[in-house]
């Protein structure tokens, strides 16, 4: 679905990882896991072909990225990104309808699925009875999953989603889990940054940038070995039970 | 209030300020005179006052309010900034040096309002070149170029005002302080404030999700750099056409999107037309005021829009707190 060949990122003068290929088939759930500072957002953004990557190509669905009329590839391709403006004026509803403007047609939107993919994204969410409420007056956690349910709105086959799980309850956390896992099963295909570990063993496969720039990819079990993580994340972990419920803590 | 009684109610408050400036003056009109003048080709009096000073002096102030309303709503987009107003960018003070710089030497009205379109042209100009940059627009820097251009044209505005003629002076400061009672004929206006008006609600869509600022904006499919550019000779046209009519009128073009938005309308299908007609009502309210509080004596109507327009939005503003 989404392959990109030799690229390479930088932000500003930085160079932050060079060669990397990737390719993301659908139904695929890939994890990202990095340093603060690694190129994680902006792997995310490049892929997304909202910014151009220093070197290589990127193809969407067998076409360069950057051939796609913007509306047309958001009508296939979400993004959630790391932090958006916070002041919005309208309510809950009114935002995650947002969502929905590459589908409509027009000044007064012809867009007869509308309606019920947003009825369904906000349930999804927990936020049915939230959807009256002014955007302004709700926590932090609540408006990320209102960003999640505008990007559900959307209604795209490739997920791309930076730090999903910010802000989040525990038991929204593993809701939203869910919901990822249920969409790449049901054939879309989703690239997700993440901080915790826990979260990638239930990935297909592991995307690790190194802070030098260095990269290394390969399926979840493979990946989340202790001695990789203590060499991405510089700190020394333990590891907490057995089987496919093992993970790692740090030492304190 | 549902959108669409809101916006009808906004019609028929339009309709009838237009009727009041018809009404009120210096000569009292009763509405069955203003209604057979404005319908029966018989001359007289009140014919003559309807249709030769009151009823375009009312039109030009109405289309004024709702062309600086529209710049107002449309520079709060691009900037992503509440403060944006059509004078932000430095066009109007482009235009003033421009229209005060022909008045030093003497201009009759069509050399100055040239000059002025002149200067609005020069200064619209300068600022795209100077913060337009290919890989993408910042706002800030498109703001802090209109701002800093802003006061470079106060500075020389001030410098005119200190070495003008005596005489001078008045017709300056009127200018200055937005005037109507030489507006000459609005109807290329109401042209332009039409077209941009069906054009910016055909975009209503992108403008709402550039709310959520420029880069979500692109993911969630909008031709950014051609929306941008839009909006921006969009408003630099509602602006240079309103200052030609009206001098610099304050306030309008900030005040109108702002009241809508605390009233809780905020997608620009509907705040688009809904700050159009509410800068319209405004202005022509004003103006009303500006020619007869004092008469025979006439006050510049920016005046009158800020000393109306600061108790109602602050008003608005503590209502919501």
């Amino acid at each position: 679905m989404l392959r990109a060949t030799s690229i390479g990122i930088s932000v500003g003068a930085r160079s932050l990882c060079r060669g990397l290929d990737l390719e993301v088939a659908a139904g695929e759930l890939w994890a990202v896991l990095g340093c603060n500072g690694s190129g994680k957002s902006t792997l995310l953004q490049v892929l997304a072909g909202v910014q151009p990557p220093a070197a290589g190509r990127i193809e969407f669905e067998a076409r360069d990225i950057d051939r796609y009329p913007r509306r047309e590839l958001a009508r296939s391709l979400g993004l959630l990104l790391q932090s958006e403006p916070q002041e919005y004026w309208g309510t809950l509803a009114d935002y995650v309808c947002l969502g929905r403007f590459p589908h409509t047609q027009g000044a007064f939107g012809g867009d007869a699925a509308g309606g019920d993919v947003v009825t369904r994204s906000l349930a999804d969410f927990d936020l049915t009875a939230l959807a009256a409420q002014p955007f302004a007056t709700l926590s932090g956690g609540e408006r990320q999953r209102a960003r999640l349910a505008q990007l559900w709105a959307q209604d795209t086959r490739l997920l791309l989603l930076d730090e999903p799980q910010q802000h989040l309850d525990l038991r929204h956390q593993q809701q939203t889990m869910t919901l990822i896992r249920a969409a790449t099963r049901a054939g879309r295909a989703a690239v997700v940054v993440l901080h915790d570990p826990a979260y990638a063993a239930h990935c297909d496969r592991v995307l690790m940038l190194h802070s030098d720039g260095t990269h290394r990819q390969g399926s979840a079990a493979e990946m989340l070995q202790r001695e990789r993580l203590e060499a991405l994340y510089g700190c020394r972990l333990t590891l907490c039970g057995d089987g496919t419920g093992a993970h790692v803590v740090p030492v304190i | 209030m549902s959108r669409v009684r809101l916006l009808i109610l906004l019609l028929i408050v339009a309709a009838a300020s237009l009727l009041g400036a018809l009404l009120v003056g210096s000569v009292s009109l009763t509405v069955a005179q203003v209604v057979d003048a404005l319908l029966l080709p018989t001359p007289g009096v009140a014919h003559d006052i309807v249709w030769q000073l009151r009823l375009p002096r009312a039109l030009a102030a109405f289309v004024c309010g709702g062309l600086l309303a529209m710049s107002g709503v449309l520079l709060q987009v691009l900037l992503r900034n509440p403060l944006a107003d059509p004078y932000v960018l430095g066009i109007s003070g482009g235009a003033a040096l421009g229209a005060l710089g022909a008045m030093l030497f003497g201009a009759t009205l069509v050399a100055t309002n040239f000059a002025a379109f002149a200067g609005a042209l020069v200064a619209m100009a300068a600022v795209f070149a100077l913060s337009f940059r290919s890989g993408d627009w910042n706002p800030h820097r498109l703001l802090l170029t209109g701002v800093v251009l802003s006061s470079g044209c106060a500075a020389l505005l001030s410098l005119i005002l200190a070495v003008a003629p005596q005489a001078q002076l008045k017709g300056m400061l009127f200018w200055l302080m937005g005037d109507l009672s030489d507006a000459g004929s609005s109807g290329f206006a109401w042209l332009l404030l039409a077209v941009l008006s069906a054009a910016f609600i055909g975009l209503a869509g992108n403008l709402d999700a550039m709310t959520l600022g420029n880069l979500k904006a692109r993911v969630l499919g909008v031709a950014l750099k051609p929306v941008q550019a839009a909006l921006y000779f969009g408003a630099a046209a509602a602006t240079v056409a309103a200052v030609l009519l009206g001098g610099s009128i304050g306030f309008v073009g900030m005040m109108a999107p702002h009241a809508l938005r605390l009233l809780g309308v905020h997608e620009h299908r509907v705040l688009l037309p809904a700050a159009v007609l509410c800068g319209g009502v405004f202005v022509t309210l004003a103006d009303i005021l500006a020619r007869t509080l004092w008469a025979p004596q006439q006050l510049p109507v920016g005046v009158l829009t800020a000393l109306i327009g600061v108790p109602v939005m602050l008003f608005l503003l503590s209502r919501r707190a």
